[in-house]
């Protein structure tokens, strides 16, 4: 959660807000299994219809885009296609993309139920790329705190989820 | 995200540029809020802390088309949810703290915009009246060295540097010229440098050259040296700085002999000078009866105005004040008080039944030659009724000449006189209630500069001044004053008085005053300049001043 991913033609960037194994048929829940084995590798190797039966699914909040080379921290036109590869973006590509923060606005008005948790993973994650981590979280909070000054605190209990 | 902290340093940097052109300070914030009655609220930068911005402080903002000069009225701390004082926050987190610092909890200062500075320097108009207030946004900066010069006016246009503003370390400069047309008032508590404060600005006008200046030394600290107590040297006068610019005077020779300074004349007044008013000015002081004091104008109505002394003396002598009561029909006891008291007093060495040369007239002349003069009364300064009686006779006489000379100049003959200020130490001894009406100092203060002569009052209890008089001090200059009543009168009349009373209790004990009125655009607190060497190595040269110059150009050559 709080990773950058990004989509190629259109290049459309976005912060990871969920991961979650799911059942591929929703109507059929996932039951506790493997109440006897040792370990849980025992309990894959037991059920080997798992790895069919279940899928990582995960979710994203579109931070932005890329239009002419220029990075946009607002909604692209279109969303992304159907069948576009996402990849993980590299740590240049984090430190090039967080350079301007719009996208915290995006996240916190996502209407995500934690999206101060989506915020502060993100914040934590991108400060690592960063060549000084210390500035650009400090940068990060400033913003935050731009964003956020009707509610103390709301903001102030997310700046302790930075808080180095 | 309109206004993260980046884009501030940006529009710093943006403004940073600009500034080499026109001399704008630092930035320090910008305008948020405000009104033309109660100035404007200004959000300071994240950068900027409130303790870095004092009270009285100087700032220019950049509205969209004005300049604006102001000064800063208050400080504050604001927040932008109300709730921040109720909200548990992890103070011991600098983190958190520095995050929160400047976006959400900020400071602010309140600025009066007073003025509105010319877009263009150093051309045309200067200043005007501020009438409306810079816009939202605007970027506020602190007063640069350039911005005090337009609005004080600078040393190079021959302004008269006096000290620097409050915080900085920039020449605060008056307008001599505008100082001395209406009369002016240096007040403190003793000890806070009036008489420091006013040799500087003797000096100013010695150099400057457009007025001449008459000064009654009651403690003999102008002429020859002053002693500067903290440090226990003497300093220098200003005969020592101007040489024959200045003519000294004085009333007690031997006073002068033993401190070793040489004097140019020697003051002797003879008992015709005296007049009956002048016994009105000494009830006090010489602790008389209303009705002693009235005996003296019977008296001069029956000797006449030129000898009525001297021969009440002689009667007195001969035994034959009894006599002289019943005649003008005086109460005999007050007419003997009298007699006493100005016994004692005539016994004064200055005192002589008939002096051979008119001071009165010896004083003009130096004057009219354009020099100035200081009359030392060596150890008569501490006796108040010499000082009041001969500071109000020479005066009175002085001023008598100087109205002949205007209204004949008015009429057609002759030149103006040049302008003359006359300094007065302990001036609610002249200009209290009681006598503010009869002495000729009160006349001067009343009459403005109609004659082209103005006072100069020192004073450490301006509230015994005639509020009427006050009144008329157009330009004051006060050290620390504590008592409220004195802060009061200083004040009165003054507009905006109740942010200044808090400036003026709050002053440095020693050379700060706050300066305000007639000769200067808004009020300012000024660190006054050092008077000792390096003061005297600017004016030591003898040089004229450009004015002085063309002056004497001018008389030359009857311009
Ligand atoms: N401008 C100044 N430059 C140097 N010393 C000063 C100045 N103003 C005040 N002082 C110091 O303060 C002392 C008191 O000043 P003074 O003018 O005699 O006070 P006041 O006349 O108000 O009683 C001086 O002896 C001097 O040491
Ligand atoms: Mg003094």
């Amino acid at each position: 959660m709080g990773g950058l991913v990004r989509t190629d033609s259109p290049e459309i960037y976005a912060v990871v807000g969920r991961v979650a194994t799911e059942p591929l048929d929703s109507t059929r829940p996932v039951l506790a299994r493997g109440e006897d084995a040792d370990s849980e590798e025992d309990v894959i190797r037991d059920n080997p219809q798992l790895a069919r039966l279940l899928t990582a699914r995960f979710e994203v909040y579109i931070a932005g885009h890329v239009e002419n080379g220029v990075i946009r921290q607002y909604l692209p036109p279109r969303p992304p296609r159907v069948h576009s590869f996402v990849y993980a973006c590299s740590p240049e590509e984090v430190s090039l993309f967080t350079a301007r923060l719009d996208l915290l606005r995006l996240l916190l008005n996502s209407g995500a139920p934690h999206a101060d948790e989506i915020v502060g993973a993100c914040i934590r994650q991108a400060a690592s790329s960063h060549e000084q981590p210390d500035d650009f979280r400090a940068h990060a909070c400033r913003t935050l705190a731009v964003e956020l000054a009707g509610d103390v605190a709301r903001l102030s209990s997310l700046l302790r989820r930075i808080s180095p | 995200m309109t206004q993260s902290p980046e884009s501030n340093g940006h529009d710093a940097k943006e403004f940073g540029d600009h500034r080499i052109e026109t001399g704008q300070g630092q930035p320090i914030g910008m305008v948020i809020e405000g009104s033309v009655a109660n100035g404007v609220e200004v959000r300071l930068d994240s950068g900027v802390s409130v303790e870095q911005i004092k009270v009285g402080t100087f700032v220019t903002i950049q509205g969209t088309g004005n300049r604006f000069f102001g000064v800063v009225t208050d400080v504050g701390l604001r927040s932008t949810d109300p709730r921040l004082k109720y909200t548990p926050i992890p103070v011991d987190d600098p983190f958190v703290i520095d995050s929160l610092q400047g976006t959400v909890a900020f400071g602010t200062v309140s600025v009066l915009p007073q003025l509105t500075m010319p877009e263009v320097l150093g051309e045309g108009e200067g200043p005007a009246a501020a009438k409306s207030i810079p816009s939202h946004f605007s970027r506020t900066f602190t007063a640069s060295q350039r911005d005090v010069e337009t609005v004080f006016g600078s040393e190079s246009d021959g302004n008269f540097w006096i000290g620097s503003p409050l915080d900085m370390e920039t020449k605060l400069c008056l307008d001599l010229g505008e100082l001395v047309k209406r009369s002016m008032g240096v007040f403190g508590k003793s000890g806070t440098g009036k008489t420091f404060l006013t040799r500087l600005l003797l000096a100013g006008i010695i150099q400057n050259g457009e007025a001449s200046s008459l000064i009654f030394d009651m403690h003999s600290e102008y002429g020859w040296q002053g002693q500067d107590t903290d440090r226990g040297v003497a300093v220098k006068g200003l005969k020592q700085l101007f040489g024959a610019k200045v003519s000294t005077f004085t009333l007690d020779e031997e006073h002068s002999r033993r401190r070793g300074v040489s004097t140019d004349e020697t003051v002797q007044l003879g008992f015709n000078y005296i007049e009956p008013e002048d016994i009105e000015l000494l009830l006090e002081s010489l602790n008389l009866s209303d009705v002693a004091a009235s005996a003296a104008y019977n008296l001069s109505e029956k000797y006449g105005q030129e000898g009525w002394l001297k021969e009440f003396l002689a009667a007195g002598r001969g035994g034959s004040l009894l006599e002289l009561a019943e005649e003008l029909q005086v109460n005999a006891g007050a007419l003997r008080a009298l007699y006493n008291r100005m016994g004692r007093f005539t016994r004064h060495g200055f005192m002589v039944e008939h002096s051979r040369t008119d001071t009165a007239a010896r004083i003009i002349e130096h004057l009219e030659r354009g020099q100035h003069v200081v009359l030392e009364f060596g150890r008569y300064g501490d006796d108040e009724a010499a000082y009041i009686l001969v500071s109000n006779l020479l005066t009175r006489r002085i001023h008598r000449k100087y109205v002949e000379a205007k209204e004949s100049s008015m009429g057609g003959a002759g030149k103006e006189p040049r302008p003359l200020v006359i300094v007065i130490e302990e001036a609610h001894k002249f200009l209290s209630p009681s006598v503010a009406s009869q002495t000729i100092f009160g006349i001067i203060a009343r009459e403005l500069r109609k004659y082209n002569v103005t006072l100069m009052v020192i004073d450490q209890r301006p509230s015994g001044i005639d509020s009427e008089v006050l009144s008329q001090v157009g330009t004051r200059l006060s050290c620390l004053l504590d008592n409220e009543r004195d802060i009061d009168a200083v004040l009165s009349g003054t507009p905006g008085s109740r942010a200044l009373r808090s400036v003026l209790a709050r002053l440095e004990s020693k050379q700060q005053a706050l300066v305000f009125g007639h000769a200067l655009p808004l009020p300012v607190v000024v660190r006054i300049r050092e008077y000792g060497p390096k003061f005297y190595e600017t004016v030591g040269r003898g040089e004229d001043s450009e004015e002085e110059r063309k002056r004497k150009v001018e008389e030359l050559f009857g311009g």
